[in-house]
């Protein structure tokens, strides 16, 4: 296969094999490889530690739960129960390391059962700043960098120098950068790009080698925008929830083949999560500290001032959608919690919504394509009628 | 009211009772006195602070346990999932939506609108999305106090730094909203009874390691603790905690306590399930089992470990104090403090309470129950039910599992412990 859809398929082959060829590739060479639970680790340091940055999004249906089983209670989300269980089974053999951050209890929590299973490697939980307001949250951050950094090199045996650090800020922004393109240009027209295929591309940030990454997505922008598709009636919306435990591809295909756009969504968003560059210059850890307190994108795991009901009614109208289809892991607090206000606002703005529940291991997908395609038909049906 | 007076039989009870019933009776006019409402968490929590500027303070989880134990916490979790809240988020964030929606009327008075939401994020990241919910109904103020977790052994300068930053900007906004002056001569005097209290409650809890212990550090450690989780900072509190202290040291020297017979001396881990405290305790003291020590006696505050408010040190202190709750420790101490309680109050086993509503709590425990059984040899018994949701309470299903340990336990010691 060659063109987009080659380079589709390779991504999709990485993101489904729950073995880490690449971490362990990069692990035989005697590099260090560390992984990142989601929805956001400040991989600018592994980076510039010279380790391989990984970013972890559970098995997403690709082992068999035993051993975690016991471990992890029925009522905890599955992107927690299969990330042991790959630990548990060796699969996350070739990491030296992980990070670990404030999303929610569970992950946190999750630090700790890593600590003690996995008791030679380095388990780092970063309590990141969710006082967005307080003045002193970027010294704090900043403080909470260096302390993690002083443990990678630690780790590495070597100390990362400031240059070192600016590059690797440099290096992820520019992937960051394309990322945001990769959305753009989807949200502007949908046809050209599917969610589904976009998602593959995005997630094989976290993956591949960040330099690697930001080739290939150049290669299929570049592809992208070469395509001749032509618009079609479907019903435009943005998909909401999926900002950690990633909903199975075969749902998002079982979205847009009930008739839907999407024009936006929060899938695996901590590879992207800054909506506005982050400069390098100046004092690099500060500088990511920054970009985190004053330029994070809007999601379920980040406290705001500005009510993010608002960030979503406005979101809705500046992308045009005619709805807004909450896509949840199950058991997901965070999204769960925040579905009731986001649907209230909604329905204030009259924007239609509907909530649909996901499970790693999930494979029967028909309920949930008759449930979006009943919700096309009504909102399409309904602005025929007026 | 004095500690010289006769001290009635369970005043620890009968007390707390009528210390509860003054507050919530204080609460109920609140808002039409026009007297400032702050919503408060209990671990963490700034009360002291609080009570400089006059606020009233509201605590929704106290709220939902009361709702719990009067058997109406399962009507306000149905009314909110009626308006959407799924079934597998926190009961007591639906039981305080459901009051809501019953216009906040209680079994224990009205419960005022809150003015200002102080988020103190200790340990739970369930207490941001808790008050953001409050916020969005009522359009109260929303004010985050972020307590970083202890990710490390010890509390470091840096995050120290951070809170006592935050705790500024909080008394700048307090000091807006209500117009009266910051005083620090003040919050010293309400940090030295703070103090006093805590200073109390050790002596109170450090009593359960006597033979046999003079209460129950869980079923009745969590009625005791209410004072101080409640009503810190107050002279109220310090008697209370005084007339408990009395009262226990009363039952040591007549070797009373709260079984007929002490058999098996337990360390308790987790929540109880408040809507069936009764039965739930009921299953532990047929087997004539008592707790020597609990966690959840420690969620406002790990005084024990040395946790203190400080008037020398007020917004240090503070921020201290705030980041020593116990679902704010990591996993590898909160495991470490369970091992030294079952040492050093010399007891049989750990029984782990697992609540689905509180995955800060439970997520982990089943790693506690392979270190302690495997890498510690110390009998563990792990059970499952909820803090709020009535439903998830199946009493035969636990009967079971808690006779067959007790009954292991029994036979272990006519013929110690197999391989």
């Amino acid at each position: 296969m060659t063109g987009l859809v080659g380079i589709v398929e390779q991504c999709r082959t990485l993101i489904e094999d729950v073995t880490f060829p690449r971490a362990r590739a990069w692990k035989e060479e005697g590099g260090e490889v560390i992984g990142g639970f989601p929805v956001y680790a400040p991989m600018e340091l592994v980076h510039a530690a010279g380790m391989f940055p990984v970013s972890l999004f559970g098995a997403g249906g690709g082992v068999e739960i035993e051993a975690a089983d016991s471990r992890i209670q029925s009522f905890v989300c599955s992107i927690t129960r299969s990330t042991l269980e790959l630990g548990l089974r060796g699969n996350l053999d070739a990491f030296d390391g992980f990070l670990f951050t404030n999303i929610c209890d569970v992950a946190r929590n999750l630090s700790g059962v890593f600590a003690r299973n996995f008791r030679g490697k380095m388990i780092e939980y970063l309590h990141l700043p969710q006082n967005v307001g307080s003045s002193a949250a970027v010294d704090y951050m900043t403080g909470e960098l260096r302390r993690v950094l002083a443990s990678l090199e630690r780790l590495g045996g070597r100390l990362v120098s400031q240059n070192d650090l600016a590059r690797s800020v440099a290096v992820l922004e520019e992937n960051r950068a394309l990322l945001r393109e990769l959305y753009r240009i989807r949200s502007e027209s949908p046809w050209l790009l599917p969610a589904s295929e976009s998602y593959v591309l995005a997630r094989a940030s976290g993956l591949l080698p960040k330099e690697e990454h930001t080739k290939l997505l150049e290669d299929a922008l570049l592809e992208v925008r070469a395509r001749s598709a032509r618009p079609m009636d479907k019903m435009r919306i943005l998909l909401l929830g999926s900002f950690c435990e990633q909903p199975p591809l075969a749902l998002l295909k079982a979205v847009e083949d009930a008739g839907c756009y999407v024009l936006d969504d929060d899938l695996a968003l901590g590879l992207r999560f800054l909506d506005r560059p982050t400069a390098a210059n100046g004092d690099p850890l500060r500088a990511i500290a920054e970009g985190f307190v004053h330029r994070a994108m809007t999601s379920s795991v980040c406290h705001t001032i500005r009510p993010r009901t608002d960030w979503l009614v406005g979101r809705a109208r500046e992308l045009g959608v005619d709805g807004v289809l909450f896509c949840t892991a199950k058991f997901c607090e965070p999204a769960l919690y925040d579905y009731i206000p986001y649907k209230e606002a909604l329905e204030k703005a009259e924007i239609p919504h509907l909530h649909v529940e996901f499970e790693e291991k999930m494979t029967a997908f028909e309920q949930a394509r008759t449930q979006v395609e009943t919700f096309v038909e009504s909102v399409l049906f309904d602005s025929e009628e007026r | 009211m004095t500690a010289t007076m006769t001290v009635p039989q369970d005043v620890g009870k009968t007390l707390q009772r009528d210390l509860l019933a003054k507050y919530y009776s204080a609460l109920e006019t609140a808002n039409q006195r026009g007297e400032p409402v702050a919503y408060l968490f209990i671990p963490g929590n700034l009360v002291e602070l609080m009570r400089c500027f006059g606020f009233h303070a509201v605590y929704p989880e106290i709220n939902a346990l009361q709702c719990g134990i009067k058997k109406v916490a399962g009507d306000n979790i149905v009314r909110a999932e009626d308006l959407g809240y799924s079934s597998d988020v926190c009961g007591y964030v639906k039981n305080d939506v459901g009051l809501m929606l019953a216009d906040r009327l209680s079994p224990f008075g009205k419960i005022p609108k809150p003015d200002l939401l102080v988020c103190n994020y200790s340990g739970c990241n369930t207490f941001i999305k808790w008050f953001e919910a409050l916020a969005h109904f009522y359009g109260a103020e929303f004010a985050l106090v972020d307590l970083p977790y202890i990710r490390e052994d010890g509390i470091s300068k840096g995050d120290v730094a951070y809170v006592v930053a935050q705790l500024k900007e909080l008394i700048a906004r307090c000091e807006a909203r209500t117009g009266i002056p910051f005083s620090e001569a003040k919050l010293r005097e309400i940090l030295g009874f703070s103090r006093q209290a805590e200073e109390l409650w050790v002596q109170i809890l450090h009593l359960a390691k006597e033979h046999p212990s003079p209460f129950d550090s869980y079923f009745e450690a969590v009625f005791y603790m209410a004072p101080i989780n409640m009503l810190r900072g107050t002279p109220e509190c310090v008697d209370y905690n005084r007339q408990v202290l009395a009262e226990m040291k009363t039952r040591r020297d007549e070797k009373r306590g709260p079984v007929p017979e002490e058999k098996f001396r337990i360390v308790v881990e987790g929540p109880p399930a408040w809507p069936h405290f009764r039965t739930f305790w009921e299953l532990f003291k047929r087997w004539g089992a008592v707790a020597v020590a609990s966690t959840y006696s420690k969620v406002g505050g790990l005084y024990d470990q040395g946790v203190r408010h400080d008037p020398n040190r007020p917004l240090e202190s503070i921020a201290e104090y705030a980041m020593g709750s116990y679902t704010n420790w990591n996993l590898k101490k909160r495991a470490d403090l369970l091992r030294r309680y079952v040492e050093e109050y010399e007891a049989d086993a750990l029984v782990i309470h697992s609540v689905k509503s509180c995955r800060s709590f439970s997520v982990g425990q089943a790693d506690f129950r392979e270190e302690f059984v495997n890498e510690l040899g110390i009998p563990t018994l792990m059970i499952e039910s909820d803090l709020a949701d009535p439903r998830y309470f199946q009493e035969a299903q636990l009967r079971n599992r808690i006779d067959a340990f007790f009954e292991s336990l029994t036979q272990r010691r006519l013929t110690g412990p197999t391989a």
